[in-house]
């Protein structure tokens, strides 16, 4: 008798808490909110208010006070760029966190991003899942993709300069430690150019000292941000080593 | 007895710690600097050099071989470099830096912010005494290297380094701005280059360049994107507009006077070019070299340090080279308002030395600083770039002068673009002008580009840009870099004079006056209760 009342305590706590568990609708939009799809045709320069989960942020600009945010919803996703923000609301934006930001569509170089935005602190949860983007590279259908977390696989690592180094610190090697780290990878003959931006990743995370120790030649997979400059240039957040 | 006693006390301590903690706060306090009788040989000192490059490795070689060859001739001094490519970001490190006494030895700067850094007493030397000393000065004795003398400092560049009659710094390099044109496009749209450029010449024919056939396409390019004048600094380009009309920005007594009736007609001139898609800049658009290089844009203004992006043979690019196209570039003065009476800004980097308990050092660092000014140094920097070297030591010299006369030989150390934006500025040196410099003067220069940045974005975003705009405007930027009190000394320099957090030392400090507050505070409560219980005691006595 005491089993059978214990299970069945267990078995109701069981369904208590899962009715706490409310899932996250990732696409559901307040009012006044646009839809991915409505962010894409909105015209360059006009006011946008979006909703989306930070996926991840830049290092706070004490200087400026302010970040830049990667956000993603079950559509697409957005590059904010230099969001205002206090340091206390800088750490209260937590990966996977809900955010609705308000700001202007603009075009730097060929990214799409929100500019000069404000934003508010949401209910709700969501991190997405890095979306295998191999086969659009080098293709016009990776810039649907854009600012979206993505993945990349079997791709080589090839000399960033004629000295055949496999990194470079700046894209032109200028830098030194805690610079941004470029690195080229190639895939059916092509080159492109990839970055470790430091503001993002910097000099003591575990992708900023996994570039360092490429090889020309090994095999990588490779994890980021969708980001452009003046084409395809991802914000590389992990880098594995296959071959 | 006690009372009084205590009273003293308290007093005393509060006298002590504020005096201490006034003293403290911001910067650590510095002696100032005693020129040694001698350098000492037999001590050994590391010095640190923050200096920015422009994203070009061949300059950082150059910071290199330079301190590669001064080691060798002071094996006892070693020299860290630490490489920026950011002037602003050298500013607020530096600023942090000397909120904890951690600031670099040798510094590259601008004069704006140099005036900031000296707001903390003896932060940076006065270079007067050491560049005339017979042993160490500049063509002293004792320097074991062929340094220029102080003649041979263009006096211009060096002037540029003096506030308050002191020289704080050395010039180290300097640039201008120039315009890049795409000359084949102006000819297209059947314009003819005029001997100086002037602002109507490029609002006229950038106008022109909008134009587009029924598929959206211009007609100019026959692509889908131009933007036909993109300016890559827009405070430079509202203090030279200023300069040029002769109204009012700054004055050297630190006087705000950029808000100003011309300012506003000017920022209405520039909406109306932005409105119709013939203006835009850096921070909206992107680099002007990457637009002008793919056809996309005709007139790019931009320092001469950055020649070595522009046009169609550039050696540096941050494009594909799909996406250039073949065009003939004309490199300009900056348009001018009044062509008889040309003027355009100075501007690029200048060194400095920061203070040290130990004067040994700052004389290593005032030696290194000096070694900059080399011929070596000089002409090799001045040929990654569109630079001018500083002394006339270097520009006489016979390897600079091959160096000129080469241009167009290669597209690598000869590039023609880039020679030719040198000689734009060896040519319009008299013409040249730096603003005011005083503490806060880099907010002022901050606020005149975002003028611009604003009016051109409210622009493209619709939305009526009229006198309740301007007032608008001029009052948020004004707030923005705290500028409402008008001057110098004022808040402005608050606005990026913020010297960080408290010193460690200020901080025990007031730790310690926080614990002398509580004893202070127990002692009393303490006294209190005893007097308490005695009258309490005494009662019982009366109730007994």
């Amino acid at each position: 008798m005491k089993k059978l009342i214990a299970v069945l305590l267990t078995l109701t706590l069981l369904c208590a808490f899962a009715g706490c568990g409310e899932k996250t609708d990732i696409n559901a939009k307040s009012e006044g909110v646009l839809t991915y799809a409505q962010y894409t045709d909105a015209a360059l320069d006009t006011q946008v208010v979006v909703e989306g989960f930070i996926q991840a942020k830049q290092a706070y600009s004490e200087e400026y006070g302010n970040t830049s945010l990667y956000l993603q919803d079950g559509d697409g996703a957005y590059f904010v760029y230099r969001i205002a923000c206090t340091a206390e609301q800088y750490e209260s934006m937590k990966v996977g966190s809900k955010i609705k930001v308000t700001g202007y569509k603009s075009e730097w170089s060929g990214e799409v991003e929100i500019v000069d935005a404000t934003f508010e602190m949401e209910e709700g949860t969501y991190t997405a899942a890095a979306v295998d983007v191999t086969s659009l590279l080098g293709t016009d259908g990776l810039a649907a993709k854009q600012n979206q977390k993505v993945l990349f696989k079997g791709l080589k690592v090839e000399a960033a300069n004629e000295a055949g180094d496999a990194f470079l610190y700046s894209y032109d090697g200028s830098g030194q430690e805690g610079s941004d780290l470029y690195f080229n990878v190639s895939l059916n003959g092509t080159t492109y150019s990839f970055v470790v931006e430091s503001d993002l990743c910097g000099a003591d995370t575990d992708v900023y000292k996994a570039v360092k120790a490429l090889k020309v030649g090994d095999t990588i997979d490779v994890e980021g941000f969708l980001y452009w400059y003046n084409g395809a240039n991802p914000h590389v957040t992990s880098v594995t080593v296959s071959k | 007895m006690k009372r009084m006693v205590a009273c003293m006390l308290l007093l005393a301590t509060l006298l002590s710690c504020t005096a201490v903690l006034t003293g403290c706060h911001g910067s650590r306090q510095l002696d100032a600097f005693v020129m040694p009788d001698s350098f000492d040989e037999s001590g050994t000192y590391t010095i640190t050099f923050w200096a920015k490059n422009d994203t070009n490795k061949a300059q950082v070689s150059v910071y290199q071989q330079a301190i590669e060859d001064f080691q060798t001739l002071y094996p006892n001094i070693t020299v860290n470099l630490r490489l920026y490519t950011d002037y602003n970001k050298i500013y607020n490190d530096v600023i942090t830096n000397i909120s904890t006494g951690t600031t670099p030895n040798v510094c590259i700067t601008y004069p704006d912010h140099m005036a900031t850094y000296m707001t903390g007493a003896n932060t940076v030397v006065p270079l007067d005494q050491l560049m005339d000393d017979p042993q160490y000065g500049l063509g002293g004795s004792e320097v074991r290297f062929d340094g220029p003398t102080r003649a041979e400092i263009i006096p211009t560049y060096l002037s540029e380094c003096v506030i308050d009659g002191q020289t704080y710094a050395l010039p180290f390099m300097r640039s201008t701005e120039a315009c890049y044109i795409n000359k084949t496009y102006v000819e297209a749209l059947g314009y003819t280059l005029p001997e100086t450029l002037t602002w109507d010449f490029i609002w006229e024919v950038s106008e022109a360049a909008t134009a587009k056939d029924e598929e959206g396409n211009y007609l100019v390019n026959g692509q889908k994107v131009m933007i036909p004048f993109i300016y890559k600094s827009t405070d430079n380009m509202m203090i030279q507009m200023l300069r040029q009309k002769g109204a009012g920005y700054s004055d050297s007594q630190g006087s705000i006077l950029l808000f100003n009736d011309t300012t506003e007609a000017l920022l209405y001139g520039i909406a109306d070019h932005a409105a119709t898609g013939a203006f835009s800049t850096f921070k909206i658009s992107s680099y002007p070299a990457n637009f002008l290089n793919a056809g996309q844009c005709i007139f790019a203004i931009d320092s001469t340090a950055g020649a070595t992006w522009m046009g169609s043979d550039a050696p540096l690019s941050d494009i594909s080279e799909d996406a250039i196209v073949d065009f003939e570039t004309a490199v300009m003065t900056v348009p001018q308002f009044d062509t008889g009476n040309p003027q355009m800004i100075s501007q690029g980097p200048s060194v400095c030395v920061f203070g040290k308990q130990d004067d040994q050092e700052v004389l290593a660092s005032w030696l290194f600083t000096q070694f900059l000014l080399t011929n070596q140094v000089q002409i090799g920097y001045a040929q990654t770039e569109g630079y001018v070297p500083v002394t006339s030591k270097a520009r006489e010299d016979s390897v600079y002068q091959d160096y000129l006369s080469r241009a167009g030989e290669d597209i690598t150390t000869h590039y023609e673009v880039k020679i030719r934006a040198t000689r734009l500025l060896l040519e319009n040196t008299e013409h040249t002008f730096v603003t005011p410099v005083w503490n806060g003067s880099a907010s002022l220069r901050d606020a005149a580009g975002q003028l611009i940045e604003n009016v051109v974005k409210s622009v493209r975003r619709k939305e009526t840009v009229d006198e309740a705009y301007m007032e608008n405007l001029f009052a948020s930027v004004r707030s923005l870099y705290r500028l409402e009190d008008g001057g110098a000394g004022s808040s402005a320099a608050a606005g990026k004079a913020d010297l960080g957090k408290l010193p460690s030392t200020a901080v025990i400090l007031l730790v310690a006056l926080g614990v002398t507050w509580m004893v202070l505070g127990g002692y009393y409560l303490t006294n209190s209760m005893k007097k308490r219980r005695k009258s309490c005691n005494k009662s019982e006595k009366v109730r007994k």
